[in-house]
């Protein structure tokens, strides 16, 4: 097991601002607190050579649970355990282990170049000087980073930029790597590359990634399992598949027809099968049903009538995700 | 480990390069504030051939050291340390394998190295020229006084160090940076010889470590203390850099528990 949360709880004391300047005089003196639990209860175990995702809205606790996962944050209750260490007792050793990349924050030297922060980085965590080059370079190559080695990170654009994070938090390869939000703010292009190259590490060094993100599209294109927070609690942890049946609308496929067909054609062939039928107009006929149900209605339909043309149309995670955040929390995980 | 920090002392050496505007606004303002202070205090001695136990050469050289020795052990590093905390910043440090102030003490290092090479050497050399006042003449008396520069930079770093962890428990103090920073250079002689101050002044301050950041190595360069009495003056400066772990070892780790990282 690479990853053991238990029971894990954070509570933050806020000072609340009285208002006006008589509030302000008072606060001299006298300040209010809020206690906030951001993070409540949470239970999960992640497996070596994992690739999942941590999603929830802003504020429902994931960038605390990373900074108490990564040895930042002391939890206020609970366990953690990765890698056989507790993170916040033997932080310097157990950040040997782990890679980080916070989208929102650099890890770079501003008026350095890559190439220098690289090396800086390598005496860091006192990686063997031929090994760590060799691997530097596989980095360089894969991420397609050579022609901006040699400026000035404050030069870079976002994307090169986030791809020498990825890869300076790689230097000293970490079996488990932490991705607080890559993606934001890149384009098409520089994600893609971005997960190919994921993707890749994860097959050829087992290096288990936990993402967070709110970019639907990441999830679908990198992990199989997600868990799902919302105030500091955990309302979902399962597979990504799962998740689509439990919260995902029905599939809808359009059929256009070759002859006039009414609803109940369309019925009298399915039988009982439940499904939702609507009609566009005299030949198009719109049908809503569970995914699981789609090669079955596809050949019956296909079979009993003339088809002229078919559009398929699957939910995407991001309505799963708007699905959930708008059913009341309620605790549904299981393992 | 010992090549990390060889490593952090390069790179703030080559940032410290980086940054030359900086680098010669700061001799102006220095060659400013010596040549204001060497006519002040020729005023202020007018017909006087000793005050407070010093000559007028052993004053004007004293001022000279004085703020040759603070172009040495003078850092940003409680500054630096503040803006780190407040912008949150300080996450990126706790993910790397290393001590949090060890490295900071590393840097302030660096910068000093560069200050002494770029700043102090030739500044001293080059206020030389216009003001005459006497380098030690003996061997000792310089390594002396180079053996308490070194000590007085370590104890000006760990006080930086101390303000600087205050910023983890207020998240501002700016203020506090700053009148630190005044309180310094009051305190440990900078801006007049302790032997000037008040007598009840005197014995409160012999309890405080200031002095020992600047006083202390530059009235051994005036030559106002002497040989053996120098030994007993660095020996009470390794005193306070001992004395001086305490509360930041204590501090630092009050600190790591109450980490709250600002935004994100």
């Amino acid at each position: 097991m690479m990853i053991q949360v238990q029971d894990l709880q954070k509570v933050f004391q806020i000072h609340q601002a009285r208002s006006g300047l008589s509030g302000a005089f008072r606060d001299l003196f006298n300040r209010n607190y809020k206690t906030v639990k951001a993070v409540d209860g949470l239970t999960f175990s992640v497996e070596e050579g994992e690739m999942f995702a941590l999603i929830g809205e802003n504020g429902a606790g994931k960038s605390t649970t990373i900074k108490m996962l990564t040895g930042i944050l002391n939890p206020t209750a609970g366990e953690i355990r990765i890698n056989g260490l507790v993170p916040y007792k033997e932080r310097e050793k157990y950040v040997n282990s782990i890679g980080v990349v916070f989208g929102q924050r650099s890890q770079l030297w501003w008026d350095l170049s890559p190439m220098e922060s690289f090396r800086l980085l390598r005496r860091v965590y006192q990686v063997d000087e031929t090994e760590g080059v060799k691997w530097l370079d596989r980095l360089i190559e894969e991420l397609d980073m050579q022609s901006f080695l040699n400026q000035p990170v404050r030069k870079l654009s976002l994307g090169q930029r986030m791809r020498c994070e990825i890869a300076a938090s790689l230097i000293h390869k970490p079996k488990l790597l932490f991705l607080d939000e890559p993606t934001v703010g890149l384009d098409v292009l520089v994600k893609q590359k971005i997960r190919e190259f994921l993707r890749n590490l994860n097959e050829t060094e087992h290096t288990t990634v936990l993402l967070t993100t709110h970019d639907v599209s990441d999830i679908e294109a990198l992990c199989k399992r997600v868990i799902v927070m919302d105030k500091g609690q955990l309302i979902f942890d399962g597979l990504l598949a799962e998740l689509k049946e439990r919260w995902g609308s029905d599939t809808e496929v359009t059929f256009h027809l070759k002859k006039r067909t009414t609803t109940d054609d369309v019925r009298q062939v399915l039988g009982d099968l439940p499904c939702e039928i609507t009609q566009d107009n005299e030949i198009t006929v719109k049908l809503k049903f569970k995914h699981e149900m789609l090669p079955y209605v596809l050949s019956t339909i296909m079979s009993a009538f003339e088809v002229s043309d078919v559009k398929v149309q699957e939910t995407s995670t991001e309505e799963i995700v708007r699905n959930i955040y708008s059913t009341p929390s309620e605790v549904v995980s299981h393992a | 480990m010992l090549k990390l920090y060889a490593e952090l002392i390069r790179i703030r050496f080559l940032t410290m390069l980086a940054y030359r505007v900086n680098y010669y606004s700061g001799i102006i303002i220095y060659a400013i504030n010596i040549g204001a202070y060497y006519f002040l205090w020729g005023s202020i001695y007018a017909d006087n051939t000793t005050l407070a136990g010093m000559t007028l050469t052993q004053m004007t050289s004293y001022v000279a050291i004085a703020w040759m020795s603070r172009a040495f052990y003078f850092n940003n590093i409680d500054n630096e340390i503040g803006m780190e905390v407040r912008e949150g910043k300080v996450a990126v440090e706790m993910l790397r394998p290393y001590n949090y102030l060890s490295v900071k003490a590393a840097q302030a290092l660096g910068e000093g190295i560069f200050r002494f090479a770029f700043f102090a050497i030739p500044g001293l050399i080059l206020i030389r020229l216009f003001i005459d006042f006497p380098f030690p003449s003996t061997f000792s008396a310089w390594g002396l006084y180079l053996i308490s520069l070194l000590c007085g930079f370590v104890i000006n770093t760990q006080i930086n160090l101390l303000t600087g962890v205050l910023t983890f428990f207020f998240m501002r103090n700016e203020g506090l940076i700053f009148a630190k920073r005044m309180i310094v250079d009051l305190l440990a002689g900078v801006i007049v010889p302790i032997s000037f101050f008040p007598g009840w002044a005197q014995s409160v301050l012999g309890y405080l470590p200031f002095q020992a950041i600047n006083y202390y190595p530059s009235m051994i360069f005036a030559g106002v203390i002497q040989a053996d009495k120098a030994l007993q003056v660095i020996l009470i400066q390794l005193v306070w850099i001992v004395v001086l772990f305490l509360p930041i070892t204590w501090l630092w780790r009050k600190a790591r528990h109450n980490l709250v990282v600002q935004g994100g």
